[in-house]
């Protein structure tokens, strides 16, 4: 790969007190691909997933966005920096409405900030790309609904709006079928498919027929590190990944 | 959309709307009309009732002020009268420049107010609205419990315990304009608070107003957006300091005195109150809180000695059964009111009006006898209580207060059942309306 990844992790370390969490990660995820991260309860992927977003700051290494590091830096900036993140336990407005959800989230994106002198509803771009994104993830008719009242499917789904309202060009979500039916979780698969179109993505995923089906790349993160970084056929095939986690019967 | 869901919708919508929801032209001209009229009316149209319209209207600005931060942005202050006081401090120094020949118009002191308010805002705000939540109102409490103490370390400017004065007359007449009655008073105060009102609401509505929101409701997510929550929080609390200086500065042309109680702790914990009793939630909550607030404060204070007792049980009364505020209970009604079942309902709150009567009165019998016995002995046992005359020296009062307590009460809990009873026939007929609106 002669380009820029979209994200690269050098050697990035993270312990909380003595106990290290996550012990030299490196990791490349390229412009455009779907990248997802699989591995064992207590691997560390939520954690990996802290630390590139900015809710944590690494021990040491290095975490870069196109080029560029952002390691211990807040959320806020990174995400200005064109990255958005979903969240594994549902982290919404909920006692704003769907349609407002999706606004708060893209206000600082088109560029409206601070702003104090002008009416939202009356922003033309803003409810435009707000209906768009109603669209996308199929909660139109939900629009005046207060989120906190949604059914758990409709939240994952406006979780996922929340996250790619934005337009950001790396979209990281944190196991988005958790906790779904058989059902909820395809149709679920095909809005990620779609929202991912044209942008980089970086999923954690306990569900292995939603990894295989979606994802380019697959990294293996175990006890900390990540044992390996391939293709789907060639992570399935690896003994090593077999060993560590997809070989064990409960798993099969 | 099918009409199920836009029912739903609306359903939710004053909710969901909340402080953003937009009145239309008409309640607003409305208001206007109702504002210029209250004066004349009687029972208001003495120098009291002008004067106690004039300390609404000053309360409601306040109030609203106070909502920005906790209603709209989550932040619980327990010290906003410390903008509301130094705002005017700032307005009656101002006014005293005036008396001295300062050219300023007497009717636009309360921006002095406001800039005063701002600017201690933006002061103290930077600092505390680094953190939200316990901290915050831990530090706002000691902010609060600081100003305090300098307006006694610095008698220069704030004037120690006898405060500041000036006069509203003195100084520059603006189209002839005389401040001296209090009915000129009141419209100023009238026309200022509907500005602010107006302001506050159309902020509400702005990108960071919404933002504000946002904050409220889960400040993690909004860094994860793009915004810095101390940004929106710092924004939110200017605001709401300058708005409290106006209504500080609102307050030292009603009074023509500022002394140290405007910056008083008591003063941040009824601004607080009434915000919460009238319900936060809302952006009439505050409004209606204010004005119930301050009319509870005048009339009972002239009917018993007792007043502040009663008021904390109000205060109590609210924050257990009507957790948002009275602008919910009244809200609560929405979906039903056009079931023909309400009519049951009202008639199961005008039958349960006769008990809890009864058990109120039994209550205030009970509180005014021990207060006269406790902290007013030397004006002896005797007293007339809703025109009846009472021995407090003898059992009969005493058991005959027991009685209309206790028995108010269990027929009182009797009553409670129909209302319940009419409640579910009222949301069992608004849903079939809804699930026969949503098949056609």
């Amino acid at each position: 790969m002669s380009t820029t990844p979209a994200l690269q992790l050098n050697n990035v370390h993270k312990s909380f007190g003595a106990t290290p969490i996550i012990r030299g990660v490196s990791l490349d995820v390229h412009a455009r691909e779907r990248h997802a991260i699989i591995g064992p309860n207590g691997a560390g992927k939520s954690t990996l997933f802290n630390l590139i977003s900015g809710r944590l700051a690494p021990t040491s290494g290095t975490v870069q966005l196109h080029g560029s590091r952002i390691e211990g830096m807040t959320p806020f900036e990174i995400n200005r920096r064109g990255l958005a993140r979903s969240f594994q336990v549902t982290n919404i407005f909920p006692r704003l409405t769907v349609f407002e959800n999706i606004r708060c989230s893209l206000l600082w994106p088109l560029g409206y900030k601070y702003n104090f002198w002008r009416r939202t509803d009356a922003l033309a771009d803003a409810a435009e790309r707000t209906e768009a994104t109603l669209e996308r993830i199929g909660m139109t008719a939900r629009r005046n609904t207060l989120a906190g009242v949604l059914t758990y499917a409709e939240q994952r789904a406006l979780e996922i709006g929340i996250t790619i309202a934005g337009d950001a060009d790396v979209i990281l979500l944190d196991e988005p079928t958790a906790g779904m039916s058989r059902s909820e979780a395809d149709h679920a698969v095909a809005l990620i498919r779609s929202v991912s179109q044209d942008r980089t993505l970086l999923m954690v995923e306990h569900d292995m027929s939603v990894v295989f089906d979606l994802a380019d790349r697959i990294s293996v993160l175990v006890y900390g590190q990540v044992i390996a970084s391939d293709t789907p056929e060639r992570v399935r095939a690896s003994e090593a990944v077999q060993a560590a986690y997809l070989g064990t019967p409960q798993h099969a | 959309m099918s009409d199920g869901d836009s029912i739903a919708a609306s359903v939710a919508k004053p909710a969901a709307a909340g402080i953003g929801a937009m009145p239309g032209l008409r309640l607003w001209l409305a208001v206007i009309v109702a504002l210029a009229v209250l004066p004349h009316v009687p029972g208001l149209n003495s120098d009291f009732g002008r004067s106690l319209l004039s300390q609404m209207g000053i309360a409601v600005v306040f109030a609203l002020s106070y909502n920005v931060l906790f209603g709209q942005t989550g932040l619980l202050s327990f010290g906003h009268a410390v903008y509301f006081g130094l705002g005017g401090y700032a307005a009656i120094h101002v006014m005293r420049a005036i008396n001295h020949g300062f050219p300023f118009p007497m009717p636009l002191v309360p921006l002095a107010g406001a800039a005063g308010g701002l600017l201690f805002g933006l002061l103290f705000g930077a600092l505390t609205t680094r953190r939200a939540g316990t901290i915050f109102a831990l530090i706002s409490l000691g902010v609060g419990e600081l100003v305090y103490a300098a307006t006694f370390m610095m008698p220069g400017y704030f004037g120690g315990e006898e405060g500041i004065t000036a006069s509203r007359t003195k100084g520059l007449a603006l189209f002839g304009l005389d401040l001296g009655p209090q009915l000129a008073v009141y419209y100023l105060i009238a026309i200022w608070a509907l500005v602010a009102a107006a302001l506050m609401q159309a902020f509400a509505r702005t990108p960071v107003g919404r933002m504000c929101f946002a904050v409220r409701d889960n400040p993690e997510r909004v860094e994860f957006v793009g915004y810095n929550t101390h940004g929106v929080r710092f924004f939110a609390f200017a605001v709401g300091a300058l708005f409290a200086g106006l209504a500080g500065g609102l307050n030292a042309i009603n009074y023509e005195i500022v002394a140290a109680d405007a910056v008083s702790a008591q003063r941040s914990g009824t601004v607080l109150l009434m915000a919460y009793i009238g319900g936060a939630g809302h952006f009439a909550g505050p409004i209606i809180g204010a004005v119930t607030l301050t009319w509870l404060q005048t009339s009972l204070s002239g009917y018993t000695s007792a007043w502040l007792l009663y008021l904390g049980l109000f205060f109590v009364l609210t924050i257990l059964y009507a957790p948002s505020g009275l602008v919910g209970l009244v809200l609560m009604h929405g979906p039903i009111v056009r079931t023909k079942s309400f009519r049951g309902v009202l008639r199961a709150y005008a039958i349960a009006l006769v008990p809890v009567a009864v058990m109120t009165c039994g209550a205030a019998l009970l509180i005014e006898m021990s207060y006269r016995l406790a902290t007013q002995p030397e004006l002896g046992t005797r007293m007339r209580l809703f025109g009846v005359a009472v021995d407090a020296g003898t059992v009969w009062p005493w058991l005959a207060a027991l009685l209309m307590l206790v028995g108010g009460f269990l027929a009182f809990r009797g009553t409670w059942r129909l209302i319940g009873a009419a409640w579910e026939r009222a949301t069992e007929e608004a849903r079939t309306l809804r699930a026969a609106a949503g098949m056609r």
